[in-house]
């Protein structure tokens, strides 16, 4: 299977749901009639002008976009100086933090509660980490009238007041889970245990591209407005496409949203960064395809972290939203066969260059975002001054402003 | 024929009982599997702990936490098993559980474990027959059945598609949701499990939500098994390591129900 490139990398999933061995079907038999209904509904809905019209205006209209391809000169400038004589790239931000609720998270929201309408479905649940997928779960519930009831770990919620109070805003439920370690894995368990046992009401907006075909493909697809808008804005920048593309990954939503247009473009390196927490030698981090391997895990085939015996290990990063033992099933095969390059970044390396995106562009990046940011010392200092890298600023960092305070020892 | 078809060849519905493996702690499980036995139970099924079990109710799910808190390892399992084994030759053990401790180390190193052991069935909560290849064709070829679940979700379209390659009995989830919460209207699972006895010859046992005589008995009448969890669970959660007297209790007071169950009419 990676002895030989495919004709085409943009073809995955299989009809199955596979991406190479990762992706498939791994959930309860009472799910499974579910998701091949939904499967069914979404090959309808992808071929049925009117969802994609509506979708589009959607995008527009209420989240804002298209989201601006930004040159960020001062950021150049800066790596430039520190880089080998003739090195040094231009460095333009994709910015997705400036979308409605601060984050791509609303792009794959918006075409989901879209599908669950078409499916009849009268109630949404939803998992979040952070709380930026629930916040904006929340608010397409709140724009199309669905009740919506979002699992968040204790321990999240204790982090995360102000997105609670947020979601509690737009009218949504918001279930603390006691369970396990009381995180985001532990959340998406029990939205598992709760669409078990409602399924013939409930649609399950899951936030991330991965869980089980088809959720992989159409997050992916929904989330791939990022990659098409940055394709013809540099284009139109620029005339050319870019020499790198970097984007954090931890479910990978954002990563494959603006990688997946650019797939088939040899020319267009990728980088795809995950969370190393304190480090991956610490064993504390949430870098699952730098030091985990393949396993099933809610509803997947995927790189996870795990022990010997196939017991999930604890992921940690100072960013919530990375904080996830798993990653979605097509960064594993694109890992696998090589297409895409996946780098771990650390807690600090985040921070610093979290700082370093506020003081030289005036921009508060998301530490997911702050991520692929601190990638460039190492990207800028190997490609030439001619070059262009993309980096996607995938969310604003409003509401990590405590996490930061606390490390920086700032009392609030 | 095997364990599993002769002991629902007994001329009267099975006892299936379930418990968690190493909980409270792996050398407190032979006691209570002694009990469920020495109390009438005519299947076993083990639970593999599973550090998310998303199918599982508070019930069961406290219990994996425990058993892997109490540092049980899939080693410690098979250990049991082979115990349980030597101990009794003829009674039927399945184990139960998810995917990923079940294919870590590969499907032909699962089945051939469970082979050695004398595990005469497998339960995976979330293999459905669409990815049958992960485990099924190791195990059908070790000579283990892979026991596969059916809900009030599998129409008669789906229905052959999840017998094809199932083994032992078929099992009823009774209700949509998660182990050890509600159960379902009787009217239902007696409908449910014509449907069902329509479709295969293998015998058809249902669980999910069943925790006392009454209710197993109830069941019983329509089903060739009754299978009880997380009431069992909830015992040893009580009583940890002198939980098999109660538990010996609760499954006498289960297989004398079950067992009267055809004599009165329904």
């Amino acid at each position: 299977m990676t002895a030989t490139s495919p004709n085409s990398f943009r073809t995955q999933p299989d009809e199955r749901g596979h991406f190479g061995q990762f992706g498939g079907r791994y959930v309860a038999e009472t799910l499974m009639p579910l998701i091949l209904d939904l499967e069914k509904e979404y090959r309808a809905a992808k071929a049925d002008p009117a969802f994609k019209a509506e979708f589009d205006d959607l995008m527009e209209h209420y989240v804002g976009r298209p989201s601006p391809l930004y040159f960020a000169p001062r950021l150049t400038e800066h790596f430039r100086a520190l880089a080998p004589a003739g090195k040094g790239p231009k460095i333009y931000f994709k910015r997705e933090e400036l979308n409605h609720t601060g984050a791509h998270k609303i792009n794959n929201c918006i075409g989901q509660i879209l599908l669950a309408i078409r499916m009849g479905k009268t109630r949404i649940i939803a998992e979040t980490g952070a709380g930026q997928h629930g916040v904006a779960t929340a608010t397409v519930c709140a724009r199309f009238g669905l009740p919506c009831v979002i699992y968040m770990g204790a321990l999240d919620v204790e982090r995360q007041k102000p997105n609670v109070f947020r979601m509690k805003l737009l009218g949504a439920e918001v279930v603390p889970v006691e369970s396990g370690a009381r995180t985001l894995k532990d959340a998406m368990n029990d939205a598992l245990r709760d669409w078990v046992a409602n399924v013939h009401d409930t649609f399950y907006i899951i936030g991330t591209a991965a869980g089980p075909h088809p959720y992989p493909e159409l997050v992916r697809d929904f989330q791939s407005v990022i990659g098409t808008e940055t394709r013809a804005q540099i284009l139109k920048a620029e005339g050319r496409l870019p020499d790198l593309l970097i984007a954090a990954v931890g479910g990978g939503s954002n990563a494959i949203g603006l990688f997946h247009p650019f797939l088939d473009d040899a020319e267009v390196a990728m980088i795809g960064v995950e969370a190393a927490g304190y480090g991956i030698d610490s064993g504390q981090h949430a870098a699952s395809l730098t030091g985990g391997k393949p396993g099933i895990l809610h509803g997947n085939k995927t790189y996870l972290l795990q022990d010997e015996d196939g017991q999930i290990t604890e992921a940690h990063s100072i960013s919530a939203g990375l904080d996830y033992p798993g990653i979605g099933p097509e960064h594993s095969w694109l890992h696998e066969i090589k297409r895409v390059r996946y780098v771990p970044v650390t807690d600090s390396e985040a921070l610093e260059a979290f700082q370093l995106c506020c003081q030289l562009e005036g921009i508060i990046p998301a530490l997911e975002s702050a991520h692929a940011l601190a990638a460039l010392p190492l990207a800028t200092s190997e490609l030439d001054e001619d070059k262009i890298i993309v980096v996607n600023v995938s969310g604003r960092g409003d509401k990590d402003i405590f996490t930061v305070a606390q490390h920086l020892g700032f009392e609030l | 024929m095997s364990r599993i078809a002769k002991a629902f060849a007994k001329g009267r519905p099975a006892l299936v009982t379930f418990v968690t493996g190493g909980d409270p702690e792996p050398g407190a499980t032979a006691a209570i599997l002694d009990a469920l036995v020495e109390g009438g139970a005519d299947v076993i099924e083990l639970g593999m702990p599973f550090t998310d079990p998303m199918a599982d109710g508070p019930a069961i799910q406290a219990a994996n936490l425990r058993s892997l808190g109490a540092g049980t390892k899939t080693a410690d399992i098979f250990a049991i098993a082979a115990a349980f084994r030597a101990r009794h030759a003829e009674v039927p053990l399945v184990l139960m559980g998810y995917a990923n401790p079940m294919t870590v180390r590969g499907p032909e190193w699962f089945a051939a474990e469970c082979a050695r052991a004398g595990v005469d069935g497998v339960i995976c909560v979330d293999i459905p027959s669409e990815e049958d290849g992960e485990l099924g064709p190791a195990l059908r070829a070790a000579g283990v059945d892979l026991i596969r679940l059916a809900t009030p979700t599998t129409d008669d379209a789906r229905l052959p598609a999840v017998l094809a390659g199932s083994g032992g009995f078929l099992y009823y989830v009774s209700v949509a949701g998660i182990t050890g919460k509600q159960q379902a209207a009787l009217a239902s699972i007696e409908q449910a499990v014509a449907r069902l006895k329509a479709g295969t010859d293998l015998p058809v046992a249902v669980g999910f939500g069943v925790r006392t005589p009454e209710q197993a008995a109830a069941i019983a009448a329509h089903a060739d098994g009754v299978v009880v969890g997380s009431a069992l669970v909830d015992l040893v959660a009580q009583h940890g390591t002198e939980a098999a007297g109660p538990v010996k209790e609760l499954t006498a007071a289960l297989s004398q129900a079950i067992r009267e169950s055809r004599k009165a009419p329904a």
